[in-house]
């Protein structure tokens, strides 16, 4: 048995994604420093921590786009590193990634950059494919007519979308979000906040979310878990983040602006329990 | 089980005997279906994994569902024994249904597992999705693209006009102001298009020199005219190709550059950050570039002459047997200091079209990559091209007029 089942109790969700004693660092200088986390299967595990802190470097290493000097990370109970090629390729197929600033294909239209990984991975007719892109991209909530419009036409907000419903299109399991709100106004990133939590009850997905949204923190994530020295300092559902006496994080939380939305939400009753 | 029809295998009896070869955390049931008559019509029983990981299997299989429902007045389609589904099978399942309805048949879901549902939902088919892509005449296009791409290039020449126009302006706003000189971009583009350029043009002028001068002792040895081959090198390198050689390069090198450089920060919105700050970009990007080239260019073409004249010796007097002291005086006649101003008076001209339409280019681009690598590639075709059509101009004019 992996160390990463080992650790996880029974009564929990299975582990998707185990990181184990990670260190990741950059020439002198170390950013992760045997960093634990483990990823549940089905959970929103909300991921803060302070500017510079590591949240992306951590993200990225997972992916497999940043190299690691120490440490393990496994998927589904298997270690990454002890993957042959294929394997890895179908690790790779079930993840979806949505990054920072879109990153969609800039010479490529919308409904072009949604089915450019299904043209690569799968089998399907052209017309099942382009179907499958419109349906994708109406479920991230964009009409039709976006779909031939290149990103350099699209507006912040659509460019988000955009890149959710190329990160769903091969129908992933795992989705990676880094910052998905960012960018957004209010109105605008509660709306995707809706759509992440309807997205992930509807089709069951694994989310691993960075985010600085306080309100995507208390909206639609199970778990948080926050980044301080280059380890987890602190891991659990966002009430007891709130309880937690650690300076930082009870700044973030407790702070002018974390303060307002606590009361905010708690007077809502939105707050996860 | 009274089976009506059987399509393709049915997964349940073999759960991995046709995946037996796949990885076992990986394996995935095939989707499949089966018809079946029964009190309340006929059944069909969908099974398997109905993902996008079973890829054409899942076409294949809504097509027997197709042709299993036809014709028939009503049918069931039994997902209950559906194991695994994503947006993939629950839209197929979905598009099957209603292709069942354009052709008259009823067909309604049952046994939708709870986790299913909001998938089905969801994932629902919806009409008119993808407009077929207009297919153009292939005459008609051929004949329009011709007329658009003439039309291109005059209003390309128009606009190259209009920001010579610009530029000019700004270069004289700039030369009422000291305070709006920018030299320290300017020496850092002098480095940049100078100095890192001049070890590869002393090269290639260094080869042709040689060559020019290896082809004249051939040729000119059946004449028993060897002498002359310094002045052809002398006349040849001096009035053309050391000018040309080095344009052509600097074109390739540093219009390259330009239009890149240039090209990325109109993508960035960096050039847009500039205007807002009350900066000219033509005087902040522009300027500098174009004056480090119309500087860099002579010392180049200076160096390049060297060059070819260096080869030329080189080869003169291994191969030619004229040595060094004779080829140099073959050199020192009158004429040849006219020559060599003839080819230095054209360098300007060269950098002035090369930075023009490097930045020109780099301002054209929009905003996907696509567009930067096709303007870059622009920006040094026309920039070779109209070097070759300036030195032609040059070559007229200097005939025309006696030099």
């Amino acid at each position: 048995m992996s160390p990463a089942e080992s650790l996880s109790s029974p009564s929990q969700k299975p582990v998707e994604i185990g990181v184990r004693g990670l260190e990741v660092g950059f020439g002198g200088q170390l950013v992760m420093r045997g960093l634990d986390l483990d990823l549940l299967r089905g959970e929103v595990l909300g991921f803060v921590g302070a500017s510079g802190a590591g949240k992306s470097v951590l993200t990225r290493t997972i992916l497999g786009l940043l190299p690691k000097r120490a440490g393990t990370i496994t998927v589904k109970g298997r270690d990454i590193d002890a993957m042959d090629v294929a394997e890895r390729e179908e690790i790779e197929r079930r993840w979806g990634v949505l990054f920072q600033q879109g990153a969609l294909f800039s010479s490529l239209t919308v409904k072009q950059n949604i089915e450019a990984p299904m043209r690569e991975h799968l089998d399907i007719s052209p017309r099942l494919r382009g179907e499958l892109a419109m349906l994708k991209l109406s479920l991230v909530g964009l009409t039709p007519d976006a779909g031939d419009k290149f990103p350099s036409e699209l507006s912040g907000g659509m460019i988000k979308r955009a890149a959710l419903a190329r990160a769903l299109a091969l129908d992933p399991e795992v989705l990676f979000l880094d910052e998905p709100t960012s960018g957004l106004d209010p109105i605008g990133a509660g709306e995707f906040d809706t759509l992440i939590g309807t997205l992930q009850a509807t089709l069951g997905l694994t989310v691993f979310m960075v985010t600085h949204d306080l309100d995507s923190l208390y909206a639609i994530c199970d778990r948080v878990a926050v980044l301080g020295q280059g380890r987890v300092a602190a891991i659990g559902a966002i009430d007891e983040l709130l309880r937690s006496d650690d300076a930082w994080i009870h700044e973030y939380f407790h702070g002018k602006r974390g303060a307002g939305r606590e009361s905010a939400h708690r007077s809502r009753g939105v707050v996860k329990v | 089980m009274r089976g009506l029809k059987k399509f393709h295998r049915e997964s349940g009896d073999s759960p991995c005997g046709f995946f037996s070869w796949m990885k076992p955390q990986l394996m995935t049931m095939a989707p499949s279906i089966a018809a079946e008559r029964t009190d309340e019509g006929v059944v069909l029983r969908l099974s398997g994994d109905w993902t996008l990981r079973a890829g054409a299997a899942l076409e294949r299989e809504a097509e027997a569902i197709a042709a299993a429902g036809a014709g028939l007045g009503k049918a069931w389609l039994d997902v209950s024994a559906i194991g695994a589904l994503d947006t993939a099978g629950a839209f197929i399942i979905d598009r099957t249904r209603h292709e069942l309805g354009a052709g008259g048949v009823e067909a309604r879901l049952r046994g939708v597992k709870s986790a299913h549902a909001p998938l089905l939902d969801e994932a629902r088919y919806r009409e008119n999705q993808t407009s077929p892509p207009r297919r153009p005449y292939l005459l008609t296009s051929l004949v329009a693209d011709i007329g658009a791409t003439i039309v291109a290039a005059i209003r390309d020449l128009w606009a190259g006009l209009d920001f010579l126009g610009r530029v000019i302006a700004a270069a004289a706003t700039a030369m009422l102001s000291l305070s709006k000189w920018r030299v320290t971009p300017l020496v850092f583009h002098l480095e940049s298009f100078g100095l890192r350029g001049a070890p590869i043009i002393f090269m290639i002028n260094f080869f042709v020199g040689a060559i020019v001068a290896q082809q004249g002792i051939l040729q000119l040895a059946r004449f028993g005219a060897t002498a002359l081959t310094v002045e052809l090198v002398g006349i040849l390198t001096l009035r053309e190709l050391g000018v040309l050689l080095t344009s052509i390069m600097v074109a390739g090198r540093s219009g390259s550059a330009i239009t890149a450089e240039i090209g990325a920060m109109k993508m960035r919105e960096e050039i847009d950050a500039l205007r807002v700050m009350a900066v000219d970009p033509l005087q902040a990007l522009v300027l500098p570039r174009l004056g480090a080239l119309v500087i860099a260019l002579p010392i180049l073409t200076l160096l390049g002459d060297v060059a070819s004249l260096f080869g030329g010796m080189c080869v003169a007097w291994v191969e030619g047997g004229v040595s060094p002291v004779a080829f140099l005086a073959g050199l020192q006649e009158p004429y040849m200091l006219q020559r060599f101003s003839v080819g230095l008076i054209k360098a300007p001209f060269m950098a002035l079209i090369i930075g023009l339409i490097g930045a020109a280019e780099g301002f054209a681009v929009k905003g996907s990559a696509e567009s930067l690598g096709s303007k870059v590639t622009a920006s040094v075709v026309k920039s070779i091209f109209m070097v070759i059509v300036l030195d032609g101009c040059f070559a007229m004019f200097f005939a025309a007029v006696n030099y």
